[in-house]
C-alpha cells in the first residue's frame, strides 16, 4: 500500500510527524505506561511511598464483590444499549429509505442527538424522569408506576440506557441508511419481479446485505457503551443508588479521583485497555475480512 | 422504492414522524421549561407551552445572575471556554494529522513501520483508560486549568491521520509526477495540489471533530478546578445540587439549550459534508 512515487528527503518527513508525535509520546504512551506501572504498585494516600506489589491489585480486583458488581452493571448496559440503538435505528433506517419525499427533513432532526453532549443528553433526561417534577415521571405514575430512580436500581439503569440510546440514534441511522442505499437498486428489482413483498426483500436481501454495517455498528456502539456514557452517568445517576449503576469507566474515575486508592482505579484501567484493543483487533479483522468480499 | 404501496408509505412517514417526536421531545420541552419561571415547572404536570420569561432567563444565564442552589458560574464564560476548546481541538487536530499523513505516504525514511505502528495504537486506547497518569503529566507540566491542558492531550488520538492517509492513498500518482516535472518540491506539491484536494474530508472531519471537543466531559472534569475555566457541558452539571425539586430547572434548561445550540447549527448547517465524511472515515 505504498505510493510508486515517493520525494526524497532526509530531514523534511520527521519535521512533519514531529507535532504528532510529540503529542503522543507525551500525552498517550508516556501515561498509558504509567498506567501500567502504577497497576502493578501500592502507593499510600499522601505518595509518599511506594511498593511493588505484582499482580496483587489485579488479584484485588477480580475478588473485589463491588467491582464484579460493576463489571456485570457494565457488561447488561453495554448490551441493551447496543441492542436498543441498533433495533430502533435499523427501524428508522429502514422506512427513512422508502420515502421519496421529505427525506432531507427527518434526517436533519434524526441527526440532531449527534450534536448533543453526553452530558446534556443526561441531564434532559434526567429532568423529564425526575421523580417530583419530571413530566414522564408523573405520566408513568398516572399509569400506576412509581418512578424513582433515585431510590430504585431499576429504574436508574433504565434512565441511562434510555439517555444513552437517544443520543446514538443519529450516529447509527446514519450509517444504516448508507448501507441501505447502498444496495444495488437491481436486486431489489429481481426480487420484487420475482414476487418478494417488502418484508421478504427485507429479510433475505437486505438484512443480510447489513451485517458488516451491523456488526461494525454493534462493535462502534458497545465501545460507546463502555467509555462515551462516562458523561451520562456522572450528571445522571452519579452511579447511584449507591454503586448500582458505576459501570467500569466510572468506578476508574471514582476509585482514582475520589477514593484515592490509585493502585487499584490503574488496574482497572490496564483491564479496561485490555477490553477495548480486544474489541478493536475483532473489529478491524473482521472489517478487513469483509473488504475482499 | 420497487413498486407503489400507499399503505406502507404512510406507514414509513408515520413511523419516521414517531422517531422525530420521541427524538426532539427532551430538546422541545428543555425549551419550553426555559420560557418559564422555576415555580411554574415545579408544578406537576409542567406547562407544555412556551412560557413568557425567555429573555430573563436567558440573560440570567448567560451572566450568571440566576439565584440558583449550584453553581452560579456565568453561562457566556462557560460558552467561550467551550467554543475555543471545540476550535483548538479540531484545527490542531486536522493541521497535525495532515502533515503526519503526508509524511507517512509521500517519504521513505527509517523507522516508518514503527512510527506507523505508533499512530495506529493511539486509536485503540480513549482517554478515559489513560486518566490518572495523563492528568499527572498535565499537573507536573502546570498545564491545569489551561486551553493548552483542555486541548493538547485530546489531540493525540490517530483517526484523523488515518483518515488522510486513506484519502491521499486514492490520490493519483499522476498528480505527484506533474508537480516534479514542473519542479515543485513536496511542501508545493502538498499546499498547492493535496490540501485543495482534501477539502471535503477537511471539512466532514472539522464537523466531527468540533462536536467532539465541545461535547468533551471526563478529560476537562480533571484537567480544571476553577470556574471560570469549565466549558459549558461541566458547567451545567455543577448546576444541578443535590437533591432534586430545589432546582433551578429553567436556568438549567436555558443553560442547555444554549450548550447545544452550537455543536447543533454546526451539524444542521454542514450536513451534507459531515453525513459523507462520518460514513466514509470509518469504514
Amino acid at each position: 500500500m505504498e505510493k510508486r512515487v515517493l520525494f526524497r528527503s532526509a530531514w523534511l518527513p520527521w519535521a512533519l510527524i514531529a507535532p504528532q508525535m510529540a503529542v503522543i509520546l507525551v500525552f498517550f504512551f508516556w501515561p498509558a505506561s504509567q498506567a501500567l506501572m502504577q497497576s502493578l504498585q501500592q502507593e499510600d494516600a499522601f505518595g509518599t511511598s511506594t511498593v511493588f506489589v505484582g499482580l496483587e491489585n489485579f488479584r484485588e480486583l477480580f475478588n473485589d464483590q463491588a467491582y464484579l458488581d460493576s463489571f456485570k452493571v457494565t457488561a447488561l448496559f453495554s448490551v441493551l444499549v447496543a441492542g436498543f440503538g441498533i433495533a430502533l435505528s435499523l427501524m428508522l433506517a429502514i422506512f427513512a429509505d422508502r420515502i421519496l419525499r421529505g427525506g432531507l427533513v427527518y434526517k436533519t432532526f434524526l441527526i440532531i442527538p449527534y450534536a448533543v453532549a453526553p452530558a446534556i443528553a443526561g441531564v434532559l433526561w434526567v429532568f423529564m424522569f425526575s421523580p417530583s417534577i419530571g413530566i414522564v415521571a408523573y405520566a408513568l405514575g398516572l399509569l400506576g408506576y412509581d418512578w424513582n430512580h433515585l431510590l430504585n436500581s431499576g429504574h436508574a439503569l433504565t434512565l441511562i440506557i434510555v439517555a444513552a440510546v437517544w443520543k446514538q440514534i443519529s450516529y447509527n441511522f446514519l450509517f444504516f441508511l448508507a448501507g441501505l442505499q447502498s444496495i444495488p437498486k437491481a436486486l431489489i428489482e429481481a426480487a420484487a419481479i420475482d414476487g418478494a413483498g417488502p418484508l421478504r426483500r427485507f429479510i433475505s436481501i437486505q438484512f443480510p446485505l447489513l451485517s458488516p454495517t451491523t456488526f461494525f455498528l454493534l462493535v462502534i456502539n458497545i465501545v460507546y457503551a463502555f467509555f462515551d456514557t462516562f458523561a451520562i452517568v456522572h450528571a445522571t445517576t452519579e452511579g447511584g443508588p449507591g454503586r448500582d449503576t458505576a459501570i467500569l469507566v466510572y468506578k476508574v474515575w471514582h476509585d482514582g479521583f475520589r477514593a484515592l486508592d490509585l493502585g487499584g482505579s490503574a488496574a482497572q484501567s490496564v483491564v479496561l485497555m485490555a477490553i477495548v484493543i480486544v474489541l478493536t483487533v475483532i473489529q478491524f479483522r473482521y472489517v478487513e475480512k469483509k473488504v475482499q468480499y | 422504492m420497487v413498486e407503489r404501496r400507499p399503505a406502507v408509505t404512510l406507514l414509513s412517514h408515520l413511523v419516521l414522524l414517531l422517531g422525530i417526536l420521541i427524538v426532539a421531545f427532551p430538546i422541545y420541552l428543555a425549551f419550553i421549561a426555559s420560557t418559564h419561571t422555576r415555580d411554574e415547572i415545579v408544578q406537576v404536570p409542567m406547562p407544555v407551552t412556551p412560557g413568557t420569561q425567555m429573555i430573563e432567563n436567558y440573560t440570567a444565564a448567560l451572566t450568571g445572575t440566576a439565584e440558583t442552589q449550584g453553581s452560579k458560574a456565568a453561562v457566556g464564560r462557560m460558552m467561550w471556554v467551550s467554543l475555543v476548546t471545540a476550535l483548538v481541538i479540531a484545527i490542531g487536530k486536522i493541521a497535525i494529522s495532515l502533515l503526519s499523513a503526508f509524511a507517512i505516504v509521500y517519504f521513505r525514511f527509517p523507522f516508518k513501520k514503527i512510527v506507523f505502528w505508533m499512530i495506529f495504537v493511539t486509536l485503540m486506547l480513549p482517554v478515559e483508560v489513560r486518566i490518572l497518569p495523563t492528568y499527572k503529566v498535565l499537573s507536573d507540566l502546570n498545564m491545569l486549568n489551561t486551553y493548552a491542558g483542555l486541548t493538547i492531550p485530546l489531540i493525540a488520538s490517530a483517526t484523523a491521520t488515518f483518515l488522510f492517509r486513506q484519502f491521499f492513498l486514492s490520490v493519483p500518482d499522476e498528480l505527484v509526477e506533474a508537480a516534479r516535472i514542473d519542479g515543485a518540491g513536496p511542501m508545493r506539491f502538498f499546499k498547492d495540489i493535496l490540501v485543495p484536494l482534501s477539502q471535503t474530508s477537511i471539512a466532514a472531519l472539522f464537523v466531527i471533530q468540533f462536536i467532539y471537543g465541545w461535547n468533551q466531559y471526563l478529560w476537562p472534569l480533571l484537567a480544571t478546578t476553577t470556574e471560570d475555566m469549565y466549558p459549558v457541558v461541566i458547567g451545567i452539571k455543577r448546576m444541578i445540587a443535590s437533591g432534586d425539586a430545589a432546582n433551578d430547572w429553567n436556568i438549567i434548561m436555558a443553560t442547555a439549550i444554549l450548550a447545544l445550540l452550537p455543536p447543533a447549527l454546526v451539524v444542521v448547517l454542514m450536513q451534507r459534508w459531515f453525513v459523507k465524511g462520518l460514513v466514509d472515515t470509518e469504514k
